[in-house]
């Protein structure tokens, strides 16, 4: 039986002046359980602290009410107070009789009465709470950040700058991520390369920095601050140690068929290749499936002209276990597949491109060395046609099919970016945007936007193209709408560009079951809290940075990504991790297998687990659900979900808050 | 002539207060140069309630209904259903004028092959039949 | 039906804790008032009102029972309220079919930030309360108590 003393609180006139305090202090003494109540003037300050201290030393008090302001506002104080007089801090309960009383209430008899009411309240629970402790974890001082493109180079360069290890897992040759795609960027017209490959060196130079390229993670256990990850390092064929980056091996390769992955398919490339010039690490990899070592026996060559001998056929997938304390996902995006567009004949005609392509074809590194021309036959083209919004902002209908509902941001700038880059190289071309809204709102991005219509004399047209047709003879008619004039135009057009909508990577999807990270119907990562918690997601010690949680352009990507090392850095900084003890907990002798709580949990928390359950006396091996009391927030979700009432939550029982129901209802 | 808003919006099935004006239905529309209210408007007049301004529009009459719009309308919209639901309703009431018969375009060719797309006949015998 | 002036009813208001209570809070600290009759528990997510406390509620003699919870899409749990607001649909009306009009019922999301709504939505509800009169008990078969 829990000895309670209960403590009103004057707070000066605020509760003094309404509610009658030795009234209360008076009437609480009769409710069960209650052994000493006193009131005092203000129990916040360190001589309320001391009468506690006092009383639970004079009446062996095993748990505390106070009757005084929200235990929003002081709750931690009293629970400390009372640690400090040697009482459990979890059998402390606050009935707030200022806030819901005092203030509200004009009528002092109607509000002691109400006030009684509440202190009876808190008894009723108090009388039910058991002593808890906080649950305290090791953290392990190493951070996992997956996916290598700017997003996780940012994250990664920060947390290491920090002073922690980090490992950053890319599944792709090479780090660089689509930002190393570009040509140039917005709204300064820097180059891409010039401001992404010093970070990319960085990142590959810095000691507490250790890159997994070709890799990818397989298996993830564990929970904040103790993960348990599996990293599948694919075979490379190439020693990267050995490996001087010659690129002899690439000249000499005879099987040359290949789509260029980096150029966007507008290139070919060999079976054994390094991705770009700058890529990092500068070792080429044996695409295994258009190898002809690998596909027929008969080859080698790579092997037999390697000066350093770095050529290794034998090698193969290799699986590294590590622990980490944070995993960030940083897997970004990729644009959508517009085959199924055909009112824009970009299956039918070489000379539609995605803006992603463009950027190839604009690039001095890129396929054309930077010589923007025709894919189909390799003359300047005289008139470009942009279209915005292709596969964006599809709501429904047939359209949904095909498209995303939301905006992709990025489109918008970009394509502002390419006419200006366009009217830049040939002076004498026409440059034609169709958009349905321009959406600039970012520094100096609406003024970059009016320079390309202003200062370059790129026409902007609100409306849509409706239909493009190659007209067999390298032409291209393109019908689209001019909402302002009213008026339909047919324009003779060499390319047409389609600023195709960003989607998340689809090795996002797998990812975030292995995490049990949660996602949006468009496969983004969710957040914690949309405004208030942006980076972080509802797993504990899951970090989001870049596109993966939702479209971005580089400026909020690079943010992002700091502010998500931030959070990496605050929890790696801790030795330990103390968490909420008021927590869901399962009566595994009632729990009977139905995974029903399972599937409401948002923080993935509870798991099944076959077990021998012991229940008055009899063995039974069942499968039952189990918390980890580590990733559960204690929202509640579970406890009323479980049809055979196993699961309850510390500190508000069910059994508690019914007390509670009953006291009120009196 | 009256018409009311609600039976058009109802015997379309479609909402149109998807649309966000992209206007790819106008950028679409075979029929454009024909239209008085080509469709981005006609589906713009019915959202705000003024369907009764279109009964005796040309763009009733001169939507082909190829569907274009529908195919393409990244709202889900219909526009080409919006047309002929106000076409039914235009054709509703009970002893309205209708076209006469020397009205109807020629669809056929010198050698009988049919012009126009076969959906197109079928509209246009239902827009100009009794 | 004529309601007597004196009839003072008993309601029950669960809050979670991230967004009503400190609704309530903040209509505490703006003095805005509202009757003594509602009395408030706090829980830490809408979701955690199991229908039990409910049906407690009224078999325990309280006159009307809210929720309050986030607004959709500001569960401080991401989902709870959701939860909340499809169990409280389900237990409404089979209330209201049980007999426990449906105007002795309700659920409302109030933002930190809306100390007047709090109080604006007890006023409200407290008076379709007491223009309900006294709520008819819900017995439980299984401890039949002399009251009932």
């Amino acid at each position: 039986m829990t000895k309670i003393g209960v403590f009103v609180c004057w707070c000066g006139s605020n509760i003094a002046a309404t509610v009658d305090v030795d009234a209360v202090s008076e009437a609480i003494k009769a409710a069960p359980g209650v052994v000493f109540a006193t009131n005092y003037q203000y129990m916040c300050s360190e001589g309320g602290q001391a009468a506690i201290r006092s009383a639970v030393a004079e009446h062996g008090l095993t748990g505390v009410v106070v009757c005084s302001c929200s235990p929003r506002m002081h709750e931690a104080t009293f629970r400390k107070a009372a640690a400090g007089a040697g009482v459990n801090p979890y059998m402390v309960e606050i009935a707030n009789i200022r806030e819901q009383c005092s203030w509200i209430h004009k009528d002092k008899a109607e509000a002691t009465a109400k006030a009684i009411a509440l202190a009876r309240a808190a008894v009723a629970k108090l009388n039910l709470d058991r002593p808890l402790t906080a649950p305290e974890t090791p953290v392990t001082k190493r951070a996992l950040v997956i996916g290598g493109g700017i997003a996780g180079i940012q994250t990664a360069l920060d947390v290491a700058d920090a002073g922690y290890e980090v490992d950053v897992v890319e599944k792709s040759p090479t780090i660089g991520g689509k930002m190393a795609m570009l040509d140039k960027t917005f709204p300064t017209l820097d180059c891409a390369a010039c401001i992404l490959t010093p970070k990319m060196v960085d990142a590959a130079a810095h000691e507490k920095i250790t890159l997994y390229t070709y890799s990818e993670v397989e298996k993830v256990s564990g929970f904040v601050g103790n993960f348990t990850v599996d990293i599948k390092k694919r075979a490379r064929s190439v020693s990267v140690d050995r490996c001087t980056g010659c690129g002899v091996c690439s000249e000499k390769c005879p099987s040359k068929r290949a789509k260029s992955e980096f150029d966007q398919g507008l290139r070919e490339r060999s079976a054994i290749y390094i991705p770009f010039a700058q890529a990092i690490p500068n070792v080429p990899v044996i695409d295994r499936d258009t190898c002809l070592k690998f596909q027929t026996g008969k080859c080698g060559l790579c092997e037999k002209v390697c000066p350093s001998h770095a050529v290794d056929y034998s090698q193969e997938d290799e699986v590294i276990t590590k622990q980490y304390g944070a995993i960030v996902a940083a897997t970004g995006f990729k644009p959508i597949g517009l085959e199924r567009f055909d009112e824009y004949a970009y299956s039918r005609s070489p000379d539609v491109v995605t803006s992603l392509e463009f950027e190839r074809l604009c690039n001095a590194a890129g396929p054309t060395k930077g010589h923007l021309v025709r894919p189909s036959d390799g003359k300047e083209p005289k008139t470009v046609v942009f279209v915005q919004c292709v596969g964006s902002r599809e709501a429904s209908g047939i359209g949904a099919m095909k498209g995303k509902p939301y905006c992709s941001k990025i489109c918008c700038m970009y394509t502002a970016k390419h006419a200006m880059l366009l009217r830049e190289k040939y002076p004498d071309s026409e440059a034609y945007v169709f958009y349905i809204d321009v959406r600039t709102p970012g520094k100096n991005f609406d003024e970059f936007y009016r320079r390309a219509a202003e200062e370059y004399g790129v026409h902007y047209i609100k409306g849509m193209v409706g239909k493009v047709c190659d007209e067999g003879n390298g032409r291209l008619t393109v019908r689209a709408s001019d909402l302002i004039e009213n008026r339909q135009l047919l324009i003779d057009a060499d390319m047409v560009v389609l600023a195709a909508a960003v989607e998340p990577d689809p090795s996002a999807r797998a990812l975030a079951t292995l995490l049990t990270a949660s996602m949006d119907t468009n496969d983004f990562f969710t957040e914690a809290h949309p405004k208030l918690r942006p980076v972080e997601s509802p797993t504990a010690g899951v970090f989001l940075s870049g596109m993966c949680q939702g479209p971005k352009d580089i400026p909020d990507t690079v943010a992002q990504a700091g502010a998500a090392a931030a959070k990496v850095i605050g929890l790696l900084s801790k030795d330990r991790l103390v968490g909420n003890p008021c927590v869901a907990s399962c009566d595994e002798t009632l729990c009977n297998g139905c995974s029903a709580c399972e599937r409401v949990c948002p923080y993935g928390a509870i798991s099944y687990e076959t077990k021998t359950v012991v229940d008055r006396g009899a063995k039974d091996e069942r499968r039952v659900a189990s918390v980890n009391e580590a990733l559960c927030q204690g929202c509640g979700a579970c406890t009323v979900t479980c049809p055979s009432g196993a699961m309850d939550l510390r500190g508000f029982t069910g059994r508690q808050i019914m007390a509670e129901v009953d006291a009120i209802c009196r | 002539m009256r018409v009311d808003n609600d039976d058009i919006l109802r015997s379309s099935g479609t909402d149109v207060r998807k649309c966000m004006k992209c206007g790819k239905c106008s950028g679409a529309c075979p029929s454009f140069d024909e239209m008085d209210f080509p469709p981005h408007i006609f589906v713009s007049m019915v959202e705000r309630g003024d369907a009764a301004a279109l009964l005796s529009s040309k763009s009733l009459w001169t939507c082909m209904s190829c569907f274009a719009c529908v195919e393409r309308c990244p709202r889900g919209v219909e526009p080409a259903n919006v047309i002929e639901a106000v076409r039914a309703s235009a054709m509703s009431p009970q002893g309205a004028n209708r076209m006469r018969p020397e009205d109807v375009p020629v669809f056929l060719g010198a050698a009988g092959e049919c012009l126009v797309p076969q959906q197109l006949l079928a509209s246009a015998f239902r827009k100009y039949s009794r | 039906m004529p309601v007597e002036s004196a009839f003072q009813p008993k309601i029950a208001a669960f809050c979670c804790n991230w967004c009503s209570y400190a609704g309530a809070d903040l209509a505490g600290s703006s003095r805005l008032s509202y009757p003594a009759d509602v009395k408030i528990i706090r829980v830490p997510c809408s979701c955690r009102v199991n229908p039990l406390f409910i049906l407690r509620a009224f078999q325990r003699g309280a006159d009307g029972v809210i929720i309050c919870g986030c607004h959709p899409g500001d569960c401080h749990y991401t989902s709870g309220n959701y939860f909340a607001r499809r169990r409280a649909a389900l237990l409404f009306s089979m209330l209201d079919y049980l007999g426990v009009e449906s105007g002795r019922t309700r659920v409302e999301w109030v933002s930190a930030a809306e100390g007047q709504k709090f109080a604006a939505t007890m006023n409200d509800f407290a008076k379709t309360v007491a223009s309900l009169g006294k709520c008819r008990r819900i017995g439980d078969l299984r401890c039949r108590t002399s009251e009932s």
